[in-house]
This record gives C-alpha cells, structure tokens and sequence, in this order.
C-alpha cells in the first residue's frame, strides 16, 4: 500500500512521469512547475493521490497519460514537472 | 409566481469534447447569431428557441474544464454566470468521463445559479462498457439530471422541460455542494470573516473565500481594490496555505467520487478497445507521421476530384452568364462604367463563387477527420515539429484549414490558448499555401515547364513550407529565445462520424469566408478595377499600369521586365486566384490554354520560375490582412506579415532568378 506520509520528505524517490514507461501505473505523489501549470492538469483530473496509466511514451516527444477515464496529451517538458509513485505489478 | 412570461436565459456549460456544440445546434437550429463578447476575441453564439409556448435564449459559454481565471475563455464564462443572471445553467457532460467532467459541475455549484446535468455521449460511454444511472446520480446531486445522446436528438425534450422548471422555481434548487477539506477549514473560516461585510452582490462571501484560497488573481485584485487593509490580512493568512488550491481540487474530485460511486458501471480494466487499436498506428512517432501525409494526399486529392469540374461549370456557366448578361443590360457609355461594373463586381463575385465548391469539399473533409477524432491526433504527431517553429501541436489544425483558405486558418488560431504559439500562428498561416494559390500554379505551371509541370508545382508548395518552417525557427530562436509554450490536450475517443455536426462545420466556415472575405474581396477587386481605369480610361496608362512600370527596377533583378506580370502580382492583394484573371486582362486574351501559352512566352523560364516563386509567397490577401486585425485586435500581426512576406517573396524570387539564369 503506497504510504502519503512520506511524500514531503522523500521528493526524490518519485518519479517524473516523462520517465515512466508506456503501461506502467503510478500514483501523482507532486506537481511542480508553478500554480498555474498546476491548477490546469488538476482540472483535467491530476491530482494529487489519482492513479494514472502511461499509454504511449516514445522517450521522445510528447507522451499520452490515462486519468479518470481521460487520455490526455503532455509535452514532455509538462510530463517532467509531475511525479509519481511507480505502482510494480 | 409559477408563471414565468418572460424570456428565459439558459446558459449552456461544459468542457471540451462533450458535444456541446451539438446539443447547441440541435436546439436552435440555424437560428442563431455568431459574434464575439464584447470586448473579446473569442467567439459568442447564441440562440433563439421557442419550447411549450415559452421563449428562451441559449447563451453558449466557451468551452472550458473548470472556471479559475486562467485563461479568456474560462473568464468569460465565470463572468456570464455571475454577471449576466442567466435563469439557468444546462452543463452539458461527457458520460464516458464522468469525474473529470463534474469537476466543472463542482465549481458551477459554488455559485448561485440553478443547475441542470446533461449526460451526453451515453452512447459512447454505453459501447466502452460504462453505465450510469442518471436518477441515482440526481438523488446523489439533489439536481436535476438527464441523459443525452445530442447526435440523434435524444433527451433534449426532457432537458428544455428540467431547465424551464428549474427557471420557474430556482428556490427549489437545494443541490450537495463539495465542501472545503478540513486541513484548510479553519483558514477558510477566518478568511470568511475577514471578507463578510466586503462582499458585495451577486458574488457570494463563500464564493470569494474559497477563489482567494485558490490563489485566483482576478478576485484578489478585487479586494485589494476595495478594502486593502482587508486584502493585506487575508495574504497574510494565504501565504501560510500555498497549496490550499491542490487540496481544493482535491477535495471536489473526493466529492466527485462520492457523488458517482452508486450511479456508475465500469467496464473491467485491461479491455483493449478499438481507440487503442487505432492509436498504435495514430499516434505513433514514425507510422503517425505517414498515415497523417497518407491522410492529407487523400484529402487533397478527393477535393480537386469533386470539386475542380463544379468549378468549371460555375465559370463557364454562371460566372459567364452574369458578365454577358449585365454587358447587355448595362449602358455602353460612358465605357468606363461597364468595364468598372464587369471587371470589378463581376470579377469579384466570380473569385468568390468559383471558390465555394473548393471550399465547401476541402471543410467537409477536415470536419469528418475532425469529427472522428482524427485531428488531435494529428496535432499529438506534429507537436515536437511545430514546437521548433515557436507553435503548438493545436496550430496544426488551423493550419490545415489555410490550405483551403487563409481566412478560417486565421480565425481558427483561437483554439490556442497559449497567447505567444497563437500569435506566430496567425503570423505564419498566410505562409501555407491556399487555393487560389495552387489554382494560378495548376494554371501557368503547364504553360511555362511543359511535362515537367508536376514537379515545379510540388516543389514550389514544398518550398512554401519549408520556408514557413524556416521563418518559424528564427522567430522562436531570436524574438522569443526560444520560450516553451505549455502541451496539454485532451485525446478524445474516436466516435462514428455525425452527418450535422460536419453540416455545420462547414456551413460556418463557409458562411464566414462568404461574408468576411468575400465582401473585401469584392470592394478591393472594384478599387483595383478603377485604379485599371483611372485617369484616362486606357489600361496601359492607368495608375495600375504606372505602378506596375516604377516598379521595373525590382522586377528587372527577376527577369521581370515585362510591367504586365507585376501588376498580376499586385492584383493578387484582391485575392490570390486574381493572377490569373489579370493576366487576361493584360495580355488581352480569354482565360484559356491561349493565355498561359502567350504568357509564358513573353518569359524566360528562370523568370518563370521566379515569377511563379512571388507568386506563391507573396503578401496576404486583403480578406486574410482583415480577419488578423480581427482575431488580435491590432494591425500589428498585418503590418508585420505585409513586410516580412514582401521582403521574404521578392529576396526568393531574385535568389531564384540569377541561381537558374
């Protein structure tokens, strides 16, 4: 079971979801990148705590992230300034 | 105090790729008026509809996925909701993506208007294995919810009568409302008590609380103006809760879960559905980029079949016909006036009717692609190649509609929310080659280079967008250091293809270049007529003529010493295609295989070339100049895309001319 406590002491174990590879799960533990980067993927369903599915990542270019029945298209430059907990299995 | 007489304001809500616009439609109809907010660049509609012997007036808000103050859009329809007191707000949702979808629903709770659910797409949510009970989730909501399939007209009875109910009894409307998590509760509270007595109507003190939690600039700004000391303590408070506005939307998508968990089936994860199928090939960085060239061939290639032998009718029909027909009707002197009247209107009138069926089989083609789902993928592909150039994957659709014409390229700019990608956008649109452009080069190109024509032709569009790419680049790198602009799109499920929504798409972007280009089409092809008439009444000494002589010196790096393709080139500020129709004039020929021939050998093939290279670069029509003013508001991006296109038009054609002497 993912553990929240640990999530403003140890930043560096998560994540950004640009290195997540394409069908791996994970959970957004962090937004960066200013409020209102952040106020608009939280509108689109990244928040914090919501799993998410990588569905294509090419380690170029831009990647496609599944969250709340919603695939949503990132840049690469946005897909590194969020992070999560890899989910294994 | 049940009967409501009066004209009822139904404001319709919703974030992108519900549909929206369809149920818009559906109950309108064509009886609806395109504008912009006032103040604003961004498209209003609205409509009237007359249901039960009651009038309502259906006010289409932007659609947007939540109403912080992000962006314009998002502004002006938190602005209607608060200040144009709309009887009711119908929010239209994706069923297929129930939760994000209610994230806008949470925020319209907040504010003081009643609310009505459409549940649309339950067709497609139906065949992804997603079920959701609408009543269930009303009693979860205590608001009115109806389902939807808008593409067949399902439900939207049942929706007008929940919506004038709704307007007749608003105090009726008691819905759950999400609350703020009790980690910023207490800062809540206090900022509740600070601001009480600094509110004022319609806004609501809970409201302004919880937007100057969010950090909301535009409601901050507010305060500050009003009670300054007031806004110094809340900052100070606010400066202790930074993230308040994650745990905010946190806690509506808490709520979110609350509301849907006893009124949703979900299908069992790990089905691979026929949008993964398709997106293997779609979305893919090496395959996606040859289905999308593949696409493009094929879209090009159906239009001129279709189209180009209407076109031929319409000339040789139509066209002709009002010229010979107004010859007879209209008085032989004074000469100049038939000659201003055929020349000028008919010309005019002709540029813009023999265009439509272009047009009309090119829009058709982009909305099916569109409606399908086929174009975001095709802005996903081309994201990396656009951010070189400064864009944005979104420019690529409006991009594609410059290939048809530059005017709905330009207007359809407004699709980009990033200010700066939308503003090189618009730059660089005129840079794609249009219609009217490749009709003069399927013209001349056979004249002048024989069996080699076809290459010529490719090449020149090649090298148009190569040098859009190029412009693109310096631009970035020197104007803007090369700044990122933000890539997050929504990739919709593809769905069957719906015979009204392409309908529409295409009567809108037609209906718009009929009246906005061609009504400047019209009025320049007269000025330029009487400026080919004007002063004596002779063409070769008429102001036209006179500029197209001083202008020698240029046309002479180029091989042009002829003055006659000059003024072609001038014509074609009316309108692209005009090259060709002023040719004939000049060289006193019909528009036939005689004229290119005589034209072409009055040139050496380099000037040719050159000729040709102008041509296609050369400065935006006067429609699309109009509609730039129109989409940013200033002359600026005109101004600027005049100059560079001139400069960058005349440097190619004399590069060309001495490289190929």
């Amino acid at each position: 079971m993912p553990n929240r406590k640990r999530s403003a002491s140890t930043a560096t174990v998560f994540t950004p979801l640009s290195e997540v590879c394409a069908g791996a799960r994970g959970i957004v533990r962090q937004l960066r990148g200013g409020k209102q980067f952040a106020s608009r993927v939280t509108a689109l369903g990244f928040t914090l705590g919501t799993p998410v599915v990588v569905v294509e990542n090419y380690g170029r270019g831009p990647i496609i992230v599944e969250a709340r029945d919603t695939r949503v298209a990132l840049g690469r430059g946005e897909a590194a300034k969020m992070f999560v907990e890899a989910l294994h299995g | 105090m049940a009967e409501v007489s009066r004209q009822v304001t139904i404001a319709l809500a919703g974030q992108p790729n519900v549909g929206k616009s369809t149920v818009f439609n559906r109950l309108t109809g064509l009886n609806q008026h395109v504008g912009n907010w006032p103040g604003k660049t961004v498209e209003q509609k609205t409509g009237e509809l007359s249901y039960k012997g009651q009038l309502a007036r259906l006010v289409d808000l932007p659609g947007t996925y939540s109403l912080t103050a992000n962006s314009e859009e998002e502004r002006i329809a938190r602005d209607f909701i608060i200040h144009g007191h709309p009887d009711v707000v119908v929010v239209v949702v994706n069923t297929a993506a129930l939760e994000r979808n209610l994230y806008l629903v949470a925020e319209l709770l907040a504010l003081p208007v009643p609310l009505v659910i459409g549940l649309n797409m339950a067709d497609v949510a139906r065949r992804r294995g997603i079920q959701v009970e609408a009543h269930v989730l009303a009693a979860a909501l205590r608001a009115p919810v109806v389902s939807l399939v808008a593409s067949q007209g399902e439900g939207l009875r049942e929706l007008m009568d929940a919506a004038l109910e709704l307007a007749r009894n608003p105090t009726a409307f008691e819905p759950s409302r999400p609350t703020i998590r009790p980690k910023h509760k207490t800062v809540f509270d206090e900022i509740r008590a600070l601001i009480s007595g600094h509110v004022s109507s319609p806004y609501t003190v809970d409201w302004v609380a919880m937007k100057l939690l969010e950090g909301d600039a535009e409601v901050g700004d507010q305060l500050r103006a009003t009670a300054p000391a007031v806004w110094e303590e809340v900052c100070r408070r606010l400066m202790q809760h930074e993230d308040a506005y994650l745990d905010i939307a946190g806690g509506r998508y808490e709520w979110i879960e609350r509301m849907v968990r006893a009124a949703v089936v979900r299908p069992k994860p790990g089905v691979v559905t026929l949008t993964d199928r398709l997106d293997r090939v779609a979305t893919h960085p090496v395959w996606g980029l040859m289905l999308l060239l593949g696409v493009f061939g094929l879209v090009f290639w159906i239009t001129y079949t279709l189209a180009l032998p209407v076109v031929g009718w319409l000339e040789a029909v139509v066209v002709k016909g009002l010229s010979e027909t107004l010859m007879a009707v209209l008085p032989s002197e004074p000469s100049w006036f038939s000659r201003l009247i055929i020349n000028g209107f008919v010309g005019g009138a002709g540029t813009v009717v023999t265009f439509l069926p272009i047009l009309v089989v090119f829009f058709a083609a982009l909305a099916f692609l569109e409606d399908v789902g086929y174009l975001v993928r095709a802005a996903y592909v081309m994201d990396r190649y656009m951010h070189w150039m400064g864009m944005h994957g979104k420019s690529v659709l409006p991009l594609c509609l410059g290939f048809g014409c530059n005017v709905p390229a330009v207007m359809g700019t407004r699709i980009i929310e990033d200010c700066r990608a939308r503003w090189l956008t618009i730059l660089l649109a005129p840079l794609v080659p249009c219609t009217g452009r490749l009709a003069v080069i399927t013209f001349l190109a056979p004249a002048f280079f024989g069996g080699a024509a076809v290459f010529v032709s490719w090449g020149l569009v090649a090298a148009n967008l190569i040098v859009l790419a190029l412009i693109g680049i310096a631009i970035n790198r020197l104007a803007f250091k090369r700044a990122h602009t933000a890539f997050i799109m929504e990739i919709p499920l593809y769905h069957l293809p719906n015979a009204r929504t392409i309908g529409l798409f295409v009567w809108h972007h037609t209906f718009a270049f009929v009246i906005k280009a061609g009504s400047i089409i019209l009025l320049v092809s007269l000025l330029v007529a009487a400026f080919s008439i004007l002063p004596g009444g002779q063409l070769e000494n008429s102001l036209l003529a006179r500029l197209g002589r001083a202008l020698a010196p240029i046309g002479h790096l180029m091989g042009l010493d002829d003055w006659r393709p000059i003024v072609a080139l001038l014509t074609s500020f009316v309108a692209k295609e005009n090259t060709v129709a002023t040719l004939g004039v000049l060289y006193g020929a019909a528009d036939g295989a005689g004229l290119a021939a005589r034209v072409g050998a009055t040139l050496s093939p380099a000037a040719s070339l050159a000729f040709l290279v102008v041509q296609m670069l050369f400065i935006p029509c006067a429609a699309t100049l109009v509609v730039m003013r129109q989409q940013t508001g200033t002359w600026k991006p005109a101004i600027i895309a005049t100059a560079l296109l001139l400069c960058v038009s005349l440097a190619a054609g004399i590069v060309v001319y001495q490289l190929c002497r």
